[in-house]
């Protein structure tokens, strides 16, 4: 059955004795994309991909099997991924028979189109995958295993996050319950889920007529493959080359959940987007359509891995050495470009180096932040040369120590210019510039554990870092309507240099010298380094998490200031710092 | 801590020199035909067991410490968490991998000990990182004839890997240090036998040193602790600065000649001092 409907023609395949209703688009001569939807959605759901992608491919969607136009399963039993996978493999032997697919997923649609690529001599059918917010049960179930089998801290608060995130799982085998729940209420309410949790504009023709009945019976789904398929994971290798799209705002899978899936197919680029689970592909249709086109034309050109430039700029202040380089070199491993500059310039260009080394682009400039016009030119200077940014670490800092009737006017000045002046300054200049660009962006600006945890002899330092962290906090809130997340980190006790260039109150030179030796070596005991901060800065921008107290001490003072004010006043009086 | 007494005199003579010079040539010429070798497939264990008959067949007799071999990321001793870790394990060479040999044959008494980095196939961080190291060699020479304590001249090689942007991987080795003395051996034990990778010969002769040099407020290991708070003891050091870039550590190791008041290297003409005059010529 062939028929045409503004563009898009369609066919019935039979997989296994059901109809599944087939939609194509663009010209078969061109490379062949198929796409598969998730839960509870239809092909609709692909609309914007499908019609940027049909401009130079051969686009075909299908409704899954119990969604949309398609049959409908006599039982559960008929929901098996085996099913599932054996219905993409037919739909591409069907739509082209004699070339490899290109298979992007969403959803539950990427955890079938899993079975269909793990399954063996699927590089026969299947030239390459794209896939979001889905992972392979198996390799969920093995992912599981190893984290219960290694139970540390970490692996722990994974478990427990990503539980959490799953929720609606457990919820959706309650008999009678789930099933209720989307026939009385839910279905009538997704329009509004979707514009409020998952920030989709309403607009005609989504969600789809059929939802209630789709997502009812979608629910077999879960109840089909989850637990027996968790409980007893097989081994699920793939040698097609795999895409993987990490959502940074998605809901529903954490990003963590792809922690070494390069094991399972080692052909593995990691790409992330700033978008939940569903404005990916409802609002940022085109943004898939081209991540997706990059990927099948380097897969056409004979490349097994995409470039991993996720085309995001970030710009760090301070970035010649610390937290500022190791920040610098964190963003551009993952592919981002990156600007850093640095009073002294010889170090920022020799941060900026070794981040191309990682193969990433870089810049470095010479800049004193703590001069609100020579940022402003800064700022100008990027925009006008490499873009604006999409990430602005305000990093650049100097430690001092003394009691505040030591500390001379002077040295208020200078700590005041460079912590807190030069974080006001970034903040203006590029905050200016993401607010007019208009599509989002984050801000993360460096505090200290310094900045709730009183001290009488940080008292400048302190000051400053305290209002660097309440800047924050005003500033997330006016930039949030932007889509500009903010974040304040609190590293806490980290080896790098700040200690060797700290200055201390009421010292002499030789005094001082031997005091940043001490403190210096202190720090260097402690042994935390700057590449863990890196990482959750990264991790903050990620997942636009607010406030990050980074090491224990930080996270300690962070708590104790809320049991206890009264007993960090009174530590506040030790001589420590 | 025992006052510092006066420095000992310089032990060797010009013949004593000529026989570590030939050794530690010999060391390098060995890890250098492994080096040619060595091809993507052939592992830790099979690099070390060839690097060891090499040495054996051009005579030596006795190992100050077991031959090692480290490829990929544990070149840079990534994931170390035991001292076990550091021996020779079933890793194997990968292409675009670097490696780091690393022996210490003895001859007659006369000790070398050497490090050797090197790659196969494609590696930029690994170009990068050999060429830095260049600085370390120069950097450590000035300190040292400058006279500066030898745990001020470890400081200073912290500050420079930390400009560099690099890591400190030397303070993995035991007791974090980045040399050690080397002296003649002459015990008695059995040659070619070891304890925890260690000769025994070489186990009596440091501990012999350690207890008398620490009597001298001295310490022939030479790391950035209190112990090194001393000008360097004129003798022959053991040098290894090692530095490491994410999964990639690379270093050298050679033989540092301390006298009463000058340093230099034993020994220019070696493979990564002869690269570093090849690719300055090529950019000249």
């Amino acid at each position: 059955m062939t028929g045409a409907h503004g563009g898009i023609r369609r066919r019935t395949v039979h997989s296994h004795g059901l109809p599944l209703a087939v939609y194509e688009q663009g010209d078969p001569a061109h490379p062949t994309v198929v796409l598969v939807h998730g839960y509870p959605d239809t092909h609709a759901v692909w609309d914007d991909v499908a019609a940027d992608l049909a401009a130079d491919h051969h686009v075909v969607r299908y409704d899954v099997r119990g969604a949309g136009a398609s049959g409908v399963p006599a039982g559960r039993h008929e929901y098996r991924l085996e099913l599932l996978g054996a219905d993409l493999l037919a739909v591409a032997d069907a739509v082209s028979p004699d070339h490899p697919v290109h298979v992007v997923a969403h959803d539950w649609g990427s955890v079938q189109s899993w079975e269909a690529v793990t399954t063996p001599g699927a590089r026969q059918r299947i030239a390459s995958y794209t896939t979001m917010s889905g992972p392979c049960l198996d390799h969920m179930g093995h992912w599981i295993r190893h984290r219960l089998r290694r139970p540390t801290p970490r692996h722990l608060r994974q478990l427990l996050v990503q539980g959490l995130h799953s929720w609606y799982i457990t919820a959706f085998h309650l008999p009678v319950l789930a099933p209720a729940t989307w026939r009385l209420w839910l279905a009538r309410a997704w329009p509004r889920v979707l514009r409020d949790l998952e920030a989709v504009r309403p607009r005609p023709g989504h969600p789809q007529a059929t939802l209630k009945q789709d997502a009812v019976r979608g629910i077999e789904l879960y109840r089909a493959n989850m637990r027996p398929t968790i409980r007893r994971p097989r081994e699920r290798h793939t040698d097609v080359p795999v895409q993987l799209i990490t959502l940074r705002r998605d809901h529903y899978v954490s990003d963590f959940l792809s922690d070494g899936l390069e094991r399972w197919a080692p052909k593995l680029t990691r790409r992330s987007l700033d978008a939940t689970h569903w404005s990916a592909l409802l609002e940022k249709g085109a943004t898939v359509a081209g991540m997706v086109r990059d990927f099948t034309t380097r897969i056409a050109a004979g490349h097994e891995h995409a470039p991993p430039d996720s085309g995001e700029l970030v710009v760090v202040t301070g970035g010649g050495s610390g937290i500022g380089r190791a920040t610098a070199l964190a963003f551009a491993e993952q592919g981002a470009r990156v600007v850093v500059c640095d009073r002294d310039l010889e170090s920022a260009e020799r941060t900026a180096e070794l981040c191309m080394l990682t193969g990433s682009a870089a810049h470095a400039y010479r800049v004193d932040v703590s001069d609100g016009a020579a940022v402003d030119a800064f700022a100008a200077t990027v925009a006008a040369e490499h873009g604006v940014p999409d990430v602005v670490v305000n990093n650049a800092g100097i430690g001092h120590s003394g009691t505040f009737l030591q500390t001379t006017e002077k040295e208020w000045q200078r700590v005041l210019d460079v912590n807190l002046w030069g974080v006001i300054h970034g903040c203006r200049a590029f905050g200016t510039l993401m607010v007019e660009r208009g599509t989002g962006g984050h801000i993360v600006n460096l505090a200290s554990a310094a900045a709730y945890l009183p001290s009488k002899v940080l008292a400048a330092y302190a000051t400053s870092k305290a209002a660097v962290y309440m800047l924050s906090d005003c500033l997330r809130a006016e930039l949030a309507p932007h889509r500009i997340g903010v974040s304040t980190i609190c590293p806490g006790i980290i080896d790098t240099n700040i200690t060797r260039t700290s200055t201390f109150s009421g010292l002499t030179a030789d005094e001082q010298a031997a005091k940043q030796a001490k403190v210096s070596k202190l720090y260097a005991r402690r042994g935390f380094p700057p590449e863990k901060v890196a990482a959750q800065i990264v991790r903050a921008v990620r997942t636009g998490k607010p406030v990050v107290p980074v090491t224990i001490e930080s996270k300690a003072a962070r708590l104790l200031g809320r049991l206890s004010p009264a007993l960090l006043r009174r530590a506040a009086q030790l001589n420590a710092g | 801590m025992p006052a510092t007494s006066t420095p000992p005199a310089f032990p060797y003579t010009e013949q004593d020199l000529a026989r570590f010079r030939e050794t530690q040539q010999l060391a390098y010429g060995c890890a250098e035909q492994v080096a040619a070798w060595i091809e993507p497939g052939v592992t830790e264990r099979q690099a070390t067991a060839k690097l060891r008959r090499c040495l054996v067949r051009a005579g030596v007799q006795d190992f100050f410490h077991v031959p090692f071999a480290w490829f990929g990321d544990r070149t840079a001793f990534r994931h170390f968490h035991t001292p076990l870790q550091f021996f020779a394990g079933n890793r194997k060479l990968q292409e675009g991998m670097p490696y780091v040999l690393d022996c210490a044959p003895v001859v007659d008494g006369y000790t070398a000990d050497i490090g050797y980095g090197g790659k196969v196939g494609d590696n930029p961080v690994w170009d990068r990182l050999a060429q830095d190291l260049k600085v370390y060699r120069e950097l450590i020479l000035r300190e040292v004839r400058a006279r500066r304590p030898l745990n001020e001249v470890y400081a200073a090689v912290d500050a420079q890997i930390a400009a560099h942007g690099y890591d400190n991987r030397h303070r993995v080795y035991p007791g974090r240090v980045i040399g050690h003395q080397v002296t003649r051996t002459t015990a008695r034990g059995p040659a070619g036998v070891n304890l925890f990778g260690f000769g025994v010969r070489t186990l009596q002769t440091l501990g012999r040193e350690l207890i008398s040099e620490r009597l001298h407020g001295r310490s022939p290991l030479w790391a950035d602790g209190r112990a090194s708070r001393h000008a360097p003891t004129p003798g022959l050091w053991a040098v290894e600065p090692h530095i490491g870039f994410r999964e990639v550590g690379i270093k050298f190791e050679e033989l540092l000649v301390v006298t009463e008041d000058d340093a230099y290297w034993l020994d220019d003409d070696l493979p990564h001092v002869r690269r570093w005059t090849h690719t300055q010529e090529a950019t000249a």
